[in-house]
């Protein structure tokens, strides 16, 4: 088997996995670094991402504001340090990206400018119009491009990590060009590859965020965190899922029910103003504003559209020219994919699922209780979004803890030999494992499109914006049959070159271990917080609740949940209060 | 309008043929359904062994450029019903080597786009403790269109130049380079253009403007290239009339 050796390797190439591998390269440019992406990395989802960072840059605005619109925000389950540490870190970051020549917009004097944002009481998110995401990422890739100790290793499947006594060693990899499956070994390992929307089957999310790094660490024996904790962001196009951003109400944007009532104003978030008021009404958090779209759909003053209700975004007051500078994007989506200009039109939106606060358990640093493993960006759970995230912290996340995480993964580097020959052997066997099981498999019956729907429908029918108990221990029982029938899942494409039959297969073998580790979290916890809400259990419960769950994978392969205590530094829990 | 359409798509498996065939398929055809979509349909029901690149579905990830109907486009941008009654004839990108179906080899462009050093070139970084670089709207408007480039490849699959030359540092790459050299913080705009008028291939390209009539994101190549030469014109009248001054 051909074997390929770095000293740290980032599964990943989007805006954590980037910024990861500068930090490495910066720290100590002796170390040499492998960026392993399923896809090139400009084509990683970071490049979706609209609105904008948040960080504290203005006069007026302090930090520990920042930290308790996050907390508060996030329903108390965030950890206070990591919070205190992700606002203190975050200008800098920022800043570092404005140097690396990001193209943040501008006030007229040539400063950075920043908008509102959903659940932040004072204007701090940076933006790039309204592709921040895009521009981030595209500045993060072409930067490294100046680090010769980089070596990426674009479109490079990553399928299994190696491990042996005790320490992640490296991963196995299928290069999708030429097929040739090879170990490529390392002194530690970071994931980055991001969130897990499709396991739903109506997301913002793109198609290849299907959990891979989530399932990588839960199957080498990694907890994930509050993984029940999903984001439907409020403001998605029927049908495509694209995202409508936050900023369009940021901007001034208005949420109408069939009658043209900004019906928010019903569901304790405050008073319509003309002008957008901080933490209040359209600029409420995202869990929220979706709760009161199901509320909204009860009372029957939710639109029928073609795809199911929908209420409407109105942009129109804003006016061309504030549309055409703040928002170009949000109008070119509009025209291009609904066929309508949102200078003249209401926008049809509903919620959509959008982001996970969950993901693999770190500490502070992007360590994983597995030595030699670490994660960061939104496949990692440190956590500073706790049961909901707010708008425009996951970028500003992403280059916070992408430099802990490399700053963290390159010490323990050099502190470290170099991998031995056990793993070569666990590379072999999975070599064996991808081409008995998938390359040269004649049987089965079951065909990968239809197991991947009948997840997602699973998943949106027991694990949407409301939940109960008894639909969650049937979805549960429902994934355990999808796992097993998986076991039967047709391969016909049995040639090496660029087999996207294969990734599809792997990736839903990923996304239905992150399914199962979604439901069993939501079953066991009784209580409403943030973007979980159970019907059956609606309060919050501190006193048995205010705790992480981690989900590990038992040997039947079911998760086993247990929990962490919440990390409470300076802020008390107590009620979340929008509009006052 | 029809209820299906015939898709010609482009298939081709290194392993079992010596050259591309098309193949027929047949799909329906829905009001919201763009190019791309009909893809999925064949790969989820009709053909799982169909391979070809796509991400985001919002025209902003670059993956899914492919010809269609013999123009460039992004496939997740390009409506379906535009081609009733039909058919619609998929190909991979023209200009690059096939890897497989629709999927095609762009290393060239990833080895071009190191080149032209596209990052900020500075003599002396200023510490971040000094906080960020001034920059005025306007400022941020001379390189603006220039970094919308999401590096879909559809320009170089347009351009008679890199067609016929395959060493030209072709559209995007040139327009990124340019997206550098207008931005006000860089200082680097001599090293890039040392290093792009090595080749002549720059001179090839005729201001056929095909790069920017493509583009599905509304940068110009076509003016960045035209913009570059003239900078390397005067590079070049500079040092013929004063070799002896300092560049």
């Amino acid at each position: 088997m051909d074997v390929s050796s770095h000293d740290v390797l980032l599964v990943g190439g989007g805006g954590a996995g980037l910024r990861a591998a500068i930090a490495v390269a910066e720290l100590n440019p002796k170390l040499s670094i492998a960026v392993v992406s399923k896809v090139y990395p400009m084509r990683s989802h970071t490049v979706s991402a609209e609105g904008g960072a948040a960080a504290v840059i203005k006069a007026g605005d302090t930090l520990d504001d920042h930290a308790y619109d996050t907390i508060s925000g996030g329903d108390w389950l965030t950890d206070q340090d990591a919070v205190e540490a992700f606002v203190k870190e975050a200008p800098v970051e920022m800043l570092q990206l404005e140097h690396w020549g990001c193209p943040w917009s501008r006030e007229p004097d040539g400063h950075i400018a920043v908008r509102p944002f959903g659940g932040m009481k004072k204007e701090r998110t940076w933006f790039a119009a309204d592709k921040t995401g895009f521009h981030m990422l595209h500045a993060l890739f072409q930067t490294s491009l100046k680090y010769g100790a980089i070596t990426r290793y674009d479109e490079w499947f990553v399928s299994r990590l190696l491990q042996d006594d005790g320490r992640v060693q490296g991963v196995v990899a299928i290069d999708l060009m030429s097929g040739r499956i090879q170990a490529i070994t390392a002194k530690a390992v970071i994931l980055c590859t991001g969130g897990c929307g499709r396991v739903f089957p109506f997301t913002t999310n793109a198609n290849i965020k299907n959990g891979d790094g989530m399932a990588l660490a839960y199957r080498a024996g990694a907890p994930l965190k509050d993984m029940e904790f999903v984001q439907y962001h409020p403001t998605g196009l029927p049908f495509t899922g694209i995202l409508i951003t936050e900023a369009s109400r940021a901007e001034g944007g208005f949420l109408l029910n069939k009658d043209g009532y900004r019906y928010l104003q019903d569901y304790d978030l405050g008073k319509p103003q003309p002008k957008p008021v901080l933490r209040s009404m359209e600029l409420g958090p995202r869990d929220r504003l979706s709760q009161a779209f199901v509320k909204e759909h009860e009372k029957g003053r939710t639109i029928q559209g073609p795809y199911g209700p929908v209420v409407h975004l109105d942009l129109r007051h804003l006016g061309e020219k504030v549309i055409n500078t703040k928002l170009p994007f949000v109008r070119e989506l509009c025209l291009k994919y609904e066929n309508i200009d949102p200078i003249k039109e209401l926008i049809p939106v509903r919620p959509v699922v959008h982001y996970m606060m969950g993901g693999v358990h770190t500490d502070i640093n992007g360590a994983t209780p597995l030595r030699g493993l670490f994660a960061a960006g939104e496949v990692a759970c440190v956590s500073i979004n706790g049961a909901n995230r707010l708008g425009s912290n996951s970028l500003t996340e992403l280059l916070v803890f992408g430099t802990r995480a490399g700053k963290s993964a390159a010490a323990f580097a050099l502190e470290h030999e170099a991998p031995n020959g056990h793993v070569i052997a666990q590379a072999e066997d999975e070599k064996r494992r991808l081409e008995e099981q998938f390359l040269r498999k004649t049987a089965g019956r079951e065909s990968i499109a239809s197991l991947r729907t009948e997840m997602q429908k699973t998943m949106e029918e027991s694990a949407g914006i409301y939940r109960t108990g008894a639909r969650l221990a049937e979805a549960a029982a429902t994934l355990r049959k999808l796992q097993e029938r998986f076991q039967d899942v047709a391969m016909s494409d049995h040639s090496r070159t660029f087999n996207t039959e294969l990734t599809a297969a792997l990736e839903l073998s990923f996304m239905l271990d992150v399914a199962e580790a979604i439901v069993q979290c939501a079953l066991n916890r009784t209580e409403s917080r943030g973007s979980h809400q159970r019907t059956d259990f609606p309060k919050r419960d501190d006193g048995a609740f205010l705790a992480h769950s981690l989900a590990l994978q038992g040997k039947d392969g079911t998760p086993q949940v247990q929990y962490l205590p919440v990390t409470i530094t300076r802020w008390p829990p107590a009620e979340r209060v929008y509009g006052k | 309008m029809a209820e299906t359409i015939t898709l010609e798509v482009s298939r081709y498996r290194p392993e079992q043929e010596t050259e591309p065939t098309y193949q027929k398929y047949e799909v329906p055809v829905r009001k919201d359904w763009v190019v791309l979509d009909a893809l999925n349909h064949i790969k989820d029901k009709i053909d799982t062994s169909l391979s070809y690149r796509w991400s985001c579905r919002m025209g902003v990830c670059g993956s899914c450029g492919m010809m269609v109907n013999n123009e460039p486009k992004l496939t997740c941008a390009t409506f379906l019903s535009d081609y009733v009654p039909g058919p619609v004839r998929v190909e991979p990108l023209r200009n690059f080597p096939v890897v497989r179906d629709l999927v095609i080899a762009m290393t060239d462009f990833m080895d071009k786009l190191l080149r032209v050093k596209p990052w900020i070139i500075r003599d002396q970084e200023k510490p971040l403790s000094e906080g960020e670089y001034l920059q005025t709207p306007e400022e941020l408007d001379a390189y603006k269109q220039f970094s919308m480039c999401i590096n879909c490849m559809i320009c170089y699959a347009a351009c008679p130049v890199y067609g016929l030359d395959p060493h030209f540092v072709g559209p995007a790459a040139i327009a990124l380079a340019q997206r550098y050299n207008r931005d006000s913080r860089d200082q680097g705009s001599q090293e890039r253009l040392d290093i792009l008028s090595q080749h002549d291939a720059i001179w090839g390209c005729t201001f056929v403007g095909e790069c920017t009539k493509v583009c599905p994101k509304h940068v110009d190549p076509a003016g960045a290239i035209q913009q570059y030469k003239l900078e390397a014109t005067k590079e070049w009248f500079k040092s013929f009339l004063l070799p002896w001054s300092a560049r």
